[in-house]
């Protein structure tokens, strides 16, 4: 790709970005939200059209008209939100629109044969052709997918986030399905936000900042510092911010709690991180506590109140929770960034059940300003936002409520840097000088921010949390041994 | 404002400029005789008024097929209350309140059973309808004269227009106004826009939905007021398939099945479409068929331009 261009309206979303990726090669796409990784990848996907610049696949001109037509062509996107059909199985969703054909019906023994030539091609023989894909997790789902591109002949792959929803061991998989794929010559296209990853999975990065290129280099000589500087363009030290913190009184006390097996008392002014896998019951342990899944036993104590409740009397209670799914449950994206922001706390903006707009533009705008949140007005649907725009309208909701107890679930999950630290420093003020001081409970798969941001951490491992250590003894190394059930010298 | 967002306050407008206008030229200006608007809004106000409540269904993310169904169950009501020398105010509260009874049935099982709507009103469409043959002995219940009989009929130099049609543009505010000014009308759209997120903010969606679902039996009550006013009589089978002129209207406005949209204002443009198409068809001598193509023709492009204009086409 070269010299792509590309506007919506006056927004120039890419401005002459170069992009190559050779035969057997990982290339990394970084840069914050925003910055014009989605829309590159759309147009190499077919999805989009670029003003100018020109792209060549093997030498020859490549001119996507829609995303079959790229497909075609040997480019296959694998997206975020995987696009495969729930309720048939493997073997129909990889050879999806391509099934063979016998008599004009469809060779039922022949599309079994060649979907498992593609699982064995992927080194997943386990994968049975004819499982239901809606049963399967999320990690076999994504390996159907890239299945999928295969079968269809597609050289060219493209990776949006992989990673964000899969545990530990699947994102080992994922990387040695993608280091064989290299060998067998694919070119890959890896985009992430995280740094590690990129460093650990890819040859080369490329850095996009404001639509342009502003670096790029083999991933072996590039310290991680040095990536996140080119990503924001100043330096990325800031990035957790803490002050000084003396937890008060107990706030959210927790007794002998299924589902989760849980116990742990949380005080004002403190922050207190769970650690775990992916599907170890950590978002689990939050819905329940929070009346959003059913609870088995136990006691939960918020502030003064106590008993079981729903969701609506723990907002009364003063307990507020950012779901780790934004676009599902988290925002109703349709709705205004007012609406989606003051939809709990409706009371105070006018009298007798009544609801007056302006004094609900004028609760909204105080907390964008107050976050940095960036829109054209209140007014405008959440869905026009950035997803670190949006994650921000999300968490303001629960300070327009000002709730004292934030549950937070994967609160910077797939956000670009330049939003995360502004999560974090609200975080940490929440906890040290908002008064009276908060107090924080949150998940998250990022090591080094439940390090950076927490002051005590329980790991979670198949159903149950551990006990809760300072965080200042902790290490991502330690913190993975525990999650993964290799405790030290095991 | 973009012209995106001009065309999307106005494009339900725009789209009855546009009918008007072609029927305007077709049939000439007596189109435009203020008795033949009258006459139009006369037409218009038994879909009309249903349509308020569907408007607050749709929003919800829910769907009333049973509208049709109440408004007979209605009339007859009416007809047996005044039969047995009851007033007609009274007569017309317990038809307005045997309407909100249904909807308070249709969101009792909605909420309490979670069967999808479309499903549970289907069934409560075929409950009414029985029920309203039953009472009425599968006849039509002739009733006594009363002032319920002129609320579609303008009094001689009284007023303008008749007090059918002033009640269905006052409950058109107040219905405009409790979406968009109360608490309860903000939790409707965060219901139909996304009720997980709702849930999630405490919103408390079985109690909301059984009002919104109250609200839809009532109008069609009073849906039922105006169809006895025009007919004089209690018919249980009377506004058979109704409900889909009425969803049609609120579709046509501007709603979106999916929920989380839809507006006063654009469902009642919506009726006043397709009534204009009803009269316009046979003022121009056009067959019934000729009229049914073209209603439906409109329902379609109007969806059509909606995907459009939101930007989904």
């Amino acid at each position: 790709m070269r010299g792509i261009r590309r506007a919506f309206g006056a927004t120039v979303a890419l401005d002459g970005v170069d992009l190559s990726v050779a035969p057997g090669e990982i290339c990394a796409l970084i840069g914050e939200n925003g910055a014009g990784k989605s829309t590159l990848v759309s147009i190499l996907a077919g999805a989009l059209a670029p003003d100018a610049g020109t792209m060549t696949i093997d030498g020859a001109p490549y001119v996507p008209r829609s995303p079959l037509d790229a497909r075609r062509a040997g480019v296959a996107m694998i997206y975020q939100e995987l696009s495969l059909a729930p309720h048939l199985s493997v073997m129909e969703n990889i050879l999806l629109g391509v099934e063979p054909m016998r008599y004009g019906l469809v060779d039922w023994p022949r599309m079994r044969e060649q979907a498992a030539r593609a699982l064995a091609e992927l080194g997943h023989r386990d994968i049975s052709p004819d499982a239901q894909v809606g049963l399967l997790s999320l990690a076999t789902q994504q390996l159907v997918e890239i299945a999928r591109a295969l079968a269809v002949g597609c050289r060219v792959l493209v990776l949006d986030e992989p990673t964000s929803s899969l545990g530990r061991d699947d994102v080992r998989r994922l990387f040695a399905l993608l280091a064989r794929l290299k060998a067998q010559g694919h070119a890959i296209v890896y985009i992430s936000h995280f740094i590690e990853e990129v460093k650990e999975v890819a040859d080369r990065f490329v850095v996009l900042r404001d639509g342009r290129n502003v670096g790029g280099a083999a991933t072996a000589g590039a310290s991680h510092d040095e990536i996140v500087r080119l990503m924001v363009g100043g330096s990325g030290d800031e990035l957790f911010h803490r002050s000084a913190r003396t937890p008060g009184d107990a706030i959210l006390t927790v007794t002998g709690f299924e589902p989760g097996g849980a116990s742990f008392e949380l005080r004002r002014g403190e922050v207190f991180g769970i650690a775990g896998l992916v599907g170890s019951g950590r978002t689990r342990l939050l819905r329940a506590l929070f009346g959003l899944a059913p609870v088995q036993s136990g006691q939960v104590r918020v502030g003064v109140y106590s008993g079981g409740a729903d969701p609506h009397t723990r907002w009364q209670q003063g307990m507020g929770m950012l779901s780790e799914d934004r676009k599902a449950e988290g925002l109703a994206l349709a709705l205004s960034v007012a609406d989606n922001l003051t939809i709990t706390r409706l009371a105070p903006l006018g009298a007798a059940g009544l609801v007056w707009p302006e004094r609900q533009r004028d609760a909204a705008k105080k907390w964008v300003e107050r976050l940095g949140v960036r829109c054209a007005d209140v007014r405008q649907p959440a869905a026009e936002l950035s997803g670190g725009n949006q994650q921000k309208v999300a968490l303001a909701r629960l300070l327009h409520h000002d709730v004292d107890v934030l549950v937070l679930d994967e609160p910077t999950r797939g956000i670009d840097v330049g939003s995360k630290a502004q999560i974090y420093r609200v975080v940490d003020a929440l906890v040290t000088s908002a008064e009276p001081r908060k107090a924080v409970l949150m998940v998250s798969s990022y090591l080094p921010e439940l390090l950076g941001l927490c002051d005590r951490i329980a790991v979670m491992r198949r159903g149950r949390l551990g006990a809760p250590q300072p965080a200042a003894n902790r290490s991502e190394h330690e913190l993975m041994m525990a999650a993964t059930g290799g405790g030290p010298g095991a | 404002m973009t012209a995106r967002s001009l065309l999307d306050r106005t494009g339900t407008l725009l789209g009855l400029v546009l009918v008007g206008t072609i029927f305007g030229v077709l049939v000439g200006p007596r189109f435009f005789a203020p008795g033949n608007l009258e006459l139009m809004a006369r037409q218009t106000a038994i879909v009309g008024m249903a349509a308020l409540g569907m408007t607050v269904v749709i929003v919800a993310g829910g769907i009333d097929l049973s509208v049709g169904s109440v408004i007979s169950l209605s009339t007859v009501v009416i007809a047996l209350m005044l039969r047995a020398h009851a007033g007609p105010l009274a007569a017309a509260a317990t038809a307005v309140g045997a309407a909100a009874l249904c909807g308070l049935v249709n969101g009792v099982l909605i909420t309490r059973l979670t069967v999808v709507p479309f499903i549970v009103t289907l069934g409560t469409m075929l409950v009414v309808r029985g029920a309203a043959k039953g009472l009425a002995d599968e006849l039509r219940i002739e009733a006594p004269m009363t002032w319920l009989n002129d609320l579609l009929r303008t009094a001689a130099g009284r007023a303008l227009v008749p007090s059918g049609i002033w009640a269905l543009i006052g409950l058109a505010l107040v219905v405009a106004a409790m979406l968009r000014y109360t608490r309860f009308g903000r939790h409707v759209f965060a219901i139909g826009s996304n009720e997980r997120m709702a849930r999630l903010c405490g919103v408390a969606i079985g109690r909301t939905k059984v009002l919104v679902y109250v609200l839809g039996g009532a109008f069609a009550g009073l849906a039922g007021l105006l169809q006895f006013s025009k007919l004089s009589v209690g018919d249980p089978t009377v506004a058979v398939g109704l409900e889909l002129d009425v969803i049609a209207a609120v579709i046509i406005g501007g709603g979106s099945l999916l929920g989380g949209r839809g507006t006063v204002a654009g469902t009642l443009i919506g009726a006043t479409i397709m009534t204009m198409i009803s009269i316009g068809c046979s003022q121009k001598g056009f067959a019934t068929w000729v009229q049914q193509i073209v209603t439906g023709g409109v329902i379609v492009v109007a969806v059509a331009l909606d995907r459009v204009r939101t930007g989904r086409l």
